[in-house]
């Protein structure tokens, strides 16, 4: 296998909300066309780092690199470069269908006739275009989470980041939702996913396990398990959380 | 330009599918003129009002029963020494006396011209310009008919002394008032609704992390937002001069202008309270019970700014809304042009680029 590109560099990602220290000393690299999964508990500062990565928040200290650009510098070039789905899916209730898609190829800069194809080649794929004219806040959750990631990839960015993509949604249609994401990484779009479901880290290529702000395992799903001598990724993380809690007492 | 056509359409589509924002945009200002344009012209009826009457003639007697007669007026009392007048009125029953000079009949026959008069409780200003208006138009029309049948023409110089509130500030006011109410709840509400809103869809967020500028989404969220308050403005103007005959004598233009300055102080308001708050509850709640109350009773609209204490007339005067009445009036009802308000339209300028200010710098803020 050849050694891809690294599309993310974190060096030394340090954020402080006041004393509290939410991200301490992140360093790590996404690879060109993996899927990264970014896992944590809740408050552990995974949304946080992502949020900085994504220029939506600066860092306190830290040197990033997305897609080849500078956080600090080259925002606006990072901004064409990287798609975005957050965990409320993000898509404007009381517009339908087709009129979400067309606001955000819009902005997107895209012309209109590749939002018209685009739109009726997405409609097509997730068996959309009876309802393309239904309302957003008239579709099923599962439904809006399609298709918020859809858009988010619609422009094909380099990087799509996913916020806690598959919150509140059944198994099933979390399952069909990570077939979606494996079929963007095979166009080539890497893939940065933050969740808390650790069957979900199984999915990804490799994980970074988050606990109170600091980065405590980072590799391939399979390595980790051995590494910790886990069955499951759950078992893994369960593990990490203890090892700090028996540091902290 | 592609980017910001779309999102002003996306902007018009929520409006238009939200029959809230519908009913605020449309119904609150065609509510609210109507209703204050009809409680100020209301109809008056069985009005109490006292007379003093120092002549005691065939003439006096006839007009006080003419103007009893007319429906409109009720005698409450007579009155025989001048010190009764002002008790009367406060009492608050007699709203106005009529005051016959000495020899009222003799004086009318003999030399042409006879005094008469009336005193009205201005402390509601409208009310007490409508009945002197009653009275005097009941005298001129008795004149009228004596006239008829005399060779050289009667007169009766009638004096209107308003008690309490002597220049009667508060007449015509309901127009500029309300038009500072409505635009200045259309602006700062409505804008500052919609950027929560994006905020709680969680779109803000994905709007942030798109290519589009931080200015570009404001630009595109207020924009619509100008037009209609613009619409509103020139709805509310409509009104005040087909529907209450207010008058317009100076420039349309300028007029118009004038509004467009008001519209942008507030919605760069909204804008701020927007960096401010996370919610559209949030937003409307300030927006209403902070900007609404201020508006109406510390823009001069209801009550006179001059009679306020000292205190409350310092903060009407660090509060925009002032500024807009004055120089709506101005425009409206002195016709004064640039020379006479740019004082004014340069303190609501101030206001706005000090909104903005503050919102870019929230919104660094908010970043790091």
């Amino acid at each position: 296998m050849i050694q891809k590109q690294n599309i993310i560099i974190v060096k030394n990602l340090v954020k402080k909300f006041g004393i509290f220290v939410a991200n301490d000393h992140l360093n790590f690299e996404v690879r060109e066309g993996e899927i990264f999964g970014f896992l944590g508990a809740n408050g552990a500062g995974k949304t946080t780092a992502m949020r900085i990565i994504c220029g939506l928040s600066l860092p306190t200290s830290g040197e990033i690199k997305v897609a080849g650009f500078d956080i600090y510098k080259e925002r606006e070039k990072i901004k064409r470069n990287i798609g975005y789905m957050s965990q409320k899916f993000s898509l404007y209730p009381n517009l339908t269908i087709r009129e979400n898609i067309n606001f955000f190829g819009g902005i997107y800069g895209l012309s209109r006739t590749e939002i018209k194809t685009r739109t009726t080649n997405l409609l097509e794929k997730l068996q959309f275009t009876h309802a393309a004219n239904k309302l957003i806040r008239e579709i099923p959750l599962g439904w809006m989470q399609k298709l918020a990631f859809s858009i988010a990839i619609l422009h094909k960015p380099k990087i799509a980041f996913l916020d806690e993509p598959t919150g509140g949604v059944d198994p099933i249609t979390r399952r069909q939702f990570w077939e979606m994401i494996y079929e963007a990484a095979e166009q080539g779009i890497t893939i940065f996913v933050t969740t808390h479901y650790m069957d979900e880290a199984e999915y990804c290529d490799r994980v970074s396990i988050m606990v109170d702000g600091r980065i405590e395992a980072l590799d391939s799903p399979a390595k980790l398990k051995e590494k910790y001598a886990a069955e499951s990724m759950n078992d893994v993380f369960l593990k990490l959380a203890r090892i700090q809690l028996h540091e902290s007492v | 330009m592609n980017r910001f056509r779309g999102f002003v359409i996306k902007e018009f589509f929520h409006i238009w599918r939200d029959p809230r924002t519908l009913l605020i945009l449309v119904g609150i200002p065609v509510a609210q003129i109507m209703i204050f344009g009809f409680v100020i012209s209301n109809d008056i009826k069985d009005l109490h009002i006292a007379v003093y009457d120092q002549s005691q003639d065939e003439v006096s007697r006839e007009i006080t029963n003419k103007i009893i007669s007319s429906g409109y007026f009720i005698l409450d009392q007579s009155i025989d020494h001048p010190s009764q007048i002002e008790e009367s009125f406060k009492k608050g029953i007699v709203r106005e006396v009529i005051v016959f000079g000495q020899d009222f009949g003799e004086n009318l026959e003999r030399l042409g011209v006879a005094d008469l008069q009336i005193i009205a409780d201005a402390s509601d200003a409208n009310t007490a310009n409508l009945i002197t208006n009653y009275t005097q138009a009941i005298i001129n029309d008795y004149l009228k008919k004596l006239n008829a049948t005399h060779q050289i023409p009667l007169k009766i110089e009638t004096q209107v002394r308003m008690l309490f509130n002597e220049e009667m500030k508060g007449v015509y006011m309901f127009v500029p008032g309300t038009m500072a109410l409505i635009l200045m709840l259309i602006s700062t509400m409505m804008t500052s609704i919609s950027i929560a809103r994006e905020k709680e869809f969680g779109t803000m967020e994905v709007l942030l992390v798109s290519p589009l500028k931080p200015v570009q989404i404001i630009i595109g969220k207020v924009a619509p937002y100008v037009a209609l308050a613009f619409l509103d403005a020139v709805l509310i103007l409509l009104m005040g001069v087909y529907v209450f005959k207010m008058p317009v004598l100076g420039s349309s233009t300028l007029l118009l202008l004038t509004a467009l300055l008001y519209i942008l102080m507030a919605l760069s308001l909204g804008i701020l309270i927007s960096t401010i708050v996370k919610t559209q509850q949030v937003a409307m709640f300030i927006s209403l019970i902070g900007l609404l109350l201020p508006t109406m009773l510390l823009s001069g609209f209801i009550f006179p700014i001059e009679n306020m204490p000292l205190i409350l007339q310092w903060v009407a005067n660090i509060l925009p809304f002032k500024y807009f009445i004055i120089m709506i009036k101005d425009i409206m009802l002195k016709g004064v042009g640039v020379a006479y308000i740019w004082k004014e339209g340069l303190v609501l300028l101030g206001f706005t680029l000090l909104f903005i200010a503050l919102s870019v710098k929230k919104f660094k803020l908010r970043l790091e």
